[in-house]
């Protein structure tokens, strides 16, 4: 075999270089076309919020940037249809839910996770095996039984069945375990009682855990539609989704299209901030285990 | 272990208890009830008797079979492409370091925001409409193609967006576990095998996929599941009344069965979520024992 010279070696690792960097441009390239895809519609529905109407509809070929931007069409979503009126009963909706689905969780992971009791194991197998259950499957009869118990069109009935969750109580059950369980003990010893101690160690000490269960939830109840839709046939109830269907179906008259994306705009821009604020422990909280639907 | 202490445990999971009983293991044994239950009447709650008439009913109704092959349109077409996509999409961000956090953030947009707000801005670039081509026409025109109305038109037309807005919608997710799961391979393998000169793709076959492919088949069983539960997108899109436009899914008739249009049917919505539920369940045992063969933890 012949001896490679310096020159040799140099000519093989200019050329994987150079291989190297066609193969990074290439894959900068294909990065960027799929953040193209993502963020186009994000700036195609600010773009058309703040064109006027005459300008957007003069447009045969839209033009990519507002030559005279407008803030009219924010004025009108607010104004001609209801969207305050459907911002505000989701605020409600998703605190509410939320504030409920977290006590209850809480205190559920606690029993399970620190409380001894006859029928533990069983009970958290059944809670397990929940988790399969496909929401369509018992939409029906929460459906029949909302009605029958006179809730449609109350803040009670949409949130009632959106509150459990044995995702995020199994969730929480582990992280609960993991805190050493000679803090309880000696807890205990002091006479501190369950509560307290739930309150006072176990609770600060998974905040973090607690603060990612909480944001998923947020992000779930603010776009969630087909249970609104099923329990609310008022606007006085209706939920942010729901107002955008009912925006799109006779909302503005004529077909408004600038102020359908003014609205647009409004109803996905909380959680745009939140993910910007929280997007490393929003991401890793979904990776944990969270799925969409 | 004393009475009260007992108690106690169950005191704290009563609420857990009384909502999960309430809404999900009460309606889990009423839903099988009301599909068996014939001419089921929602003012007076009354039936006549006992049958299999529902599902008959139900799996002779046009909708529903346009439902089901709409659905199963979805699912053939978007679980792939879209885990394919993802796959390529991780590779090729596991590959680079600068710019990697920020193109990671900007993938993980679509989870966050609301699909039915987002659909809209999809279907006016996609719509033809009296004053203007949309800017997806224009795009085909600007190619030499001519426009096609995706909204309103054809049906592959529409196939077409439904699909794409899916994968738009569903991708975030899939991005995000497949880049955690390349971070996760030991860097080791990687240079003991470029030591040995490995091409690069027999890298990828022979170390990254084996290493990676339980959270591959964990994507492909959650996509199914998912993209068989296909609704809101579609509403996103077409609007509510998605019997019209030919584009239902099996949810979907599920809930016009229970309410909208036709109305008020429970029974007839019972059967067909329950034969939703029995084909959604086939499919993943099928998937798991593939990826029993196949997977290599």
């Amino acid at each position: 075999m012949a001896d490679l010279t310096y020159e040799d070696l140099q000519k093989i690792e200019k050329r994987a270089k150079v291989s190297g960097s066609v193969s990074k441009t290439v894959t900068y390239i294909l990065l960027t076309f799929w953040g193209l895809i993502v963020l186009f519609p994000f700036y195609w529905m600010v773009l058309t919020s703040i064109k006027s109407y005459s300008s957007y509809n003069s447009e045969y070929i839209p033009k990519f940037i507002a030559t005279h931007p407008t803030v009219q069409n924010y004025f009108d979503a607010f104004t001609t249809v209801n969207l305050s009126r459907y911002f505000l009963n989701t605020v409600v909706f998703t605190l509410l839910t939320t504030a409920i689905m977290m006590v209850v969780t809480v205190l559920a992971a606690f029993a399970f996770a620190r409380l001894d009791f006859k029928g533990k194991n069983i009970t958290f197998a059944i809670f397990l095996s929940l988790m399969m259950i496909p929401t369509e499957l018992v939409v029906i009869t929460n459906y029949v039984t909302i009605t029958n118990w006179h809730m449609r069109n109350t803040f009670a009935g949409l949130i009632l069945p959106s509150v459990a969750s044995v995702f995020y109580i199994y969730l929480l059950k582990e992280n609960f375990e993991q805190v050493p369980e000679e803090l309880y003990k000696a807890a205990k010893v002091d006479g501190t009682s369950d509560l307290k101690y739930l309150i006072k160690v176990l609770i600060p000490i998974n905040k973090p855990t607690i603060i990612t269960i909480l944001i998923l939830k947020v992000i779930e109840c603010w776009n969630s539609y087909v249970w609104p839709r099923l329990v609310t046939d008022k606007e006085t109830h209706f939920l942010v989704s729901n107002g955008i269907q009912e925006i799109r179906e006779n909302g503005f008259g004529r077909e408004n299209i600038p102020a359908m994306m003014a609205a647009v705009v409004v109803i996905s821009l909380p959680l745009v901030i939140l993910f910007l604020i929280f997007h490393k422990r929003i991401m890793e909280g979904v990776s944990r285990g969270g799925t969409k639907g | 272990m004393s009475k009260l202490k007992s108690l106690k445990g169950w005191l704290y999971l009563l609420p857990a208890i009384l909502f999960l009983g309430f809404f999900m293991v009460y309606p889990l044994i009423d839903v099988v009830m009301y599909s068996f239950e014939e001419g089921y009447n929602f003012a007076s709650q009354s039936h006549f008797g006992y049958g299999l008439y529902n599902f008959k009913y139900v799996l002779h109704d046009p909708y529903f079979l346009q439902a089901v092959k709409n659905t199963f349109i979805i699912v053939i077409i978007t679980v792939p492409l879209s885990t394919g996509i993802a796959l390529l999409i991780s590779l090729g961000l596991n590959s680079i370091k600068p710019l990697k956090e920020l193109f990671q953030t900007v993938y993980f947009l679509p989870y966050v925001t609301n699909t039915l707000a987002v659909g809209l801005v999809f279907m006016i670039l996609f719509k033809k409409t009296a004053y203007s081509e949309g800017l997806v026409n224009l795009l085909l025109n600007s190619l030499g193609m001519s426009s096609v109305d995706f909204i309103d038109g054809p049906y592959w037309a529409k196939i077409f967006v439904m699909c794409f807005y899916t994968i738009w919608v569903v991708m975030p997710f899939k991005i995000l576990i497949l880049t955690s799961a390349l971070a996760g391979v030991k860097k080791d393998y990687y240079n003991a095998a470029r030591v040995d000169g490995t091409s690069k793709f027999r890298i990828f076959y022979k170390i990254t996929l084996p290493m990676i492919s339980p959270m591959i088949f964990y994507l492909v069983i959650t996509g199914f599941i998912g993209a068989f539960k296909a609704y809101s997108d579609e509403v996103a899109i077409f609007g509510t009344n998605l019997n019209a436009a030919g584009m239902n899914t099996i949810v979907g008739y599920v809930y016009d069965m229970l309410y909208g249009n036709s109305g008020g049917y429970p029974s007839y919505a019972s059967a067909a979520s329950l034969i939703l539920f029995a084909i959604v369940f086939t499919i993943t045992v099928i998937n798991l024992l593939i990826s029993k063969k196949n997977v290599q933890y």
